[in-house]
């Protein structure tokens, strides 16, 4: 007979009880009385929220991931520059939640309606509740209608902003085809912070390059709200070599755009007034809008996070990952989203267990191509310093300003080789 | 007895699934944004699951001094110590399909 096995002999059911609660009060972890792991949702099915929930099962199986998305086909921003330019089709940026679903994660095919950061449920337009202990928030951003004079959702459909893939990528790619020869194409490109730094930039280049092969006579003018921006000598270099069609406008030179009239989709800005045959307007921008429901969000529109867990610094229990987080130097990218998710979710497993979540280190690199053929990078590593995500000194950048072109033919196939591995990742 | 077992098995559950949740050293999560974890992926950038750590630590130490050539993995492996690059390469080493 074992000692144990004597031990239990006198052991009668009462101290039983008594010492499995005792041992539950030395595991700081209340939602674990019944070996449940506890109840997390994810409110957001894109790269973020849909690699959060992935994760979440995939550390811990007991743990109870809810991912409530209202849409079931995300459609991918991330290469729907190449869309818009006639070198890709949408149907290769949409995926549907099938493999998430049979990964484990309950999906609910609603839109949040509200947050109870007290009772800690979300309620859902369908009229479900969900009750949590860790909710997380990737709400990607939203547009601010009130960000610019003249630029309502009304306008948005004569000049798109095409900054949400879907109906508007497809609707800036028709006015590129419809437009006659010689036409002049406008993209007016917001301050900072917002989705995808380099995103305009690989924008212009690619509609450059659709100008320059299909309608020569045209032009492009990139006006810009900012005198400096990502990969910015790569782009220009790039600029200057394949696209004599395209020209920048920097702040300093009058490039803010001030106003939009779309009745004739012309473009204004302090000191000129452009008609244009197709205005692309990309406007100011805010976290979307589940973060208003939850009250994460800041003065900024942007939500402020702990950078070891992405806990709201606002909201206890509620953590905000993605575009419409501030993560201090880690730029708006799907990279960014799917590594903080990753993070997120072994820090909520931690966290559930009543454990101490572990400092971690974090990974971005963006792709952007330039024409086909012609891809350049920019790539950062970041830890938590002071209270924000910081850059690792001494790591990072973009790539060489004068690599030869097997080098960008190489950062191409990496990046086409980027995206099909993110998105199996999170959707395959 | 019984309910000692019980007591027992819960507690070793609990366990067992904080060891997981700990498993990934810091860094080593976002490498499969790019580094597919499954097999199958039409892409010229190499998985990591189950590679050699020996062999990864020297990729890493000469993407980091330049010896090796890169496009994107020099800028990436200069953020990591030593210490942080054997507990990435061990951990994938670790990764069996």
């Amino acid at each position: 007979m074992t000692q144990t096995k004597r031990i239990a002999r006198r052991l009668t059911r009462r101290d039983v009880m008594k010492s499995a609660a005792a041992a539950a009060a030395l595991l700081p972890m209340p939602a674990l009385a019944q070996g449940a792991a506890g109840r997390v949702v994810v409110i957001g099915g894109g790269f973020a929220g849909a690699s959060c929930a992935r994760a979440l099962k995939a550390l811990d199986a007991r743990i109870n991931v809810t991912l409530v998305e209202a849409s079931r086909t995300f459609i991918a921003c991330p290469f729907s520059n190449l869309v818009i330019a006639g070198m890709r089709e949408l149907t290769a940026q949409q995926f549907g939640y099938d493999k998430v679903a049979a990964a484990g994660v309950t999906m609910a095919f609603s839109a949040a309606s509200a947050v109870d950061p007290q009772g800690k449920s979300v309620t859902l337009a369908d009229g479900n509740r969900l009750a949590y202990e860790r909710l997380v928030l990737a709400p990607g951003i939203d547009i601010r209608w009130d960000g610019l004079p003249g630029y309502d959702e009304a306008a948005a459909n004569v000049m798109p902003h095409a900054w949400k893939a879907g109906e508007q990528t497809t609707l800036l790619r028709r006015q590129l085809e419809s437009m006659e020869d010689g036409g002049l194409v406008v993209i007016s490109a917001p301050a900072n912070p917002f989705r995808c730094p380099p995103g305009p930039y690989e924008r212009a280049s690619l509609i450059a390059y659709y100008l320059k092969t299909k309608k020569p006579k045209s032009k492009l003018i990139l006006l810009d709200a900012k005198d400096a921006f990502s990969k910015q000598r790569l782009f220009q270099n790039a600029w200057k070599e394949l696209y004599p069609n395209l020209e920048w406008v920097s702040l300093s030179s009058g490039g803010k755009v001030t106003s939009v009239e779309p009745a004739s989709k012309t473009v204004v800005t302090d000191f000129s007034r452009h008609q244009a045959a197709v205005a692309n307007i990309i406007p100011p921008q805010k976290a979307g809008r589940v973060a208003d429901l939850a009250q994460v969000a800041d003065r900024s529109g942007w939500c402020p996070v702990d950078p070891m867990t992405f806990e709201s610094k606002q909201q206890p229990n509620i953590h905000v990952i993605g575009d419409a987080a501030i993560m201090g130097a880690m730029p708006k990218s799907a990279f960014s989203a799917n590594a903080q998710a990753k993070v997120c979710a072994a820090a909520v497993a931690k966290l559930l267990a009543g454990e101490k979540p572990v400092e971690p280190r974090l990974i971005n690199t963006c792709y952007s191509v330039v024409a086909p053929d012609y891809g350049i990078t920019v790539a950062g590593v970041y830890r938590p310093k002071d209270g924000v995500l910081s850059d690792i000194e001494g790591a990072g950048g973009v790539s060489p300003i004068d690599a030869p072109a097997s080098t960008r033919a190489a950062e191409a196939r990496y990046a086409d080789g980027w995206f099909k591995t993110i998105t199996t990742e999170v959707f395959g | 007895m019984v309910h000692v077992r019980i007591l027992a098995a819960t507690v070793m559950l609990t366990v067992s699934s904080m060891a997981s949740a700990a498993d990934a050293p810091p860094g080593a999560s976002s490498c499969s944004g790019c580094h597919p974890a499954t097999v199958g992926v039409a892409t010229p950038v190499p998985r990591l699951n189950g590679r050699d750590a020996a062999q990864i630590i020297t990729a890493m130490t000469e993407f980091r001094t330049g010896k090796r050539p890169a496009t994107v993995m020099d800028r990436i492996a200069k953020g990591f110590t030593d210490d942080e690059t054997k507990a990435i390469a061990a951990y994938f080493a670790a990764q069996k399909d």
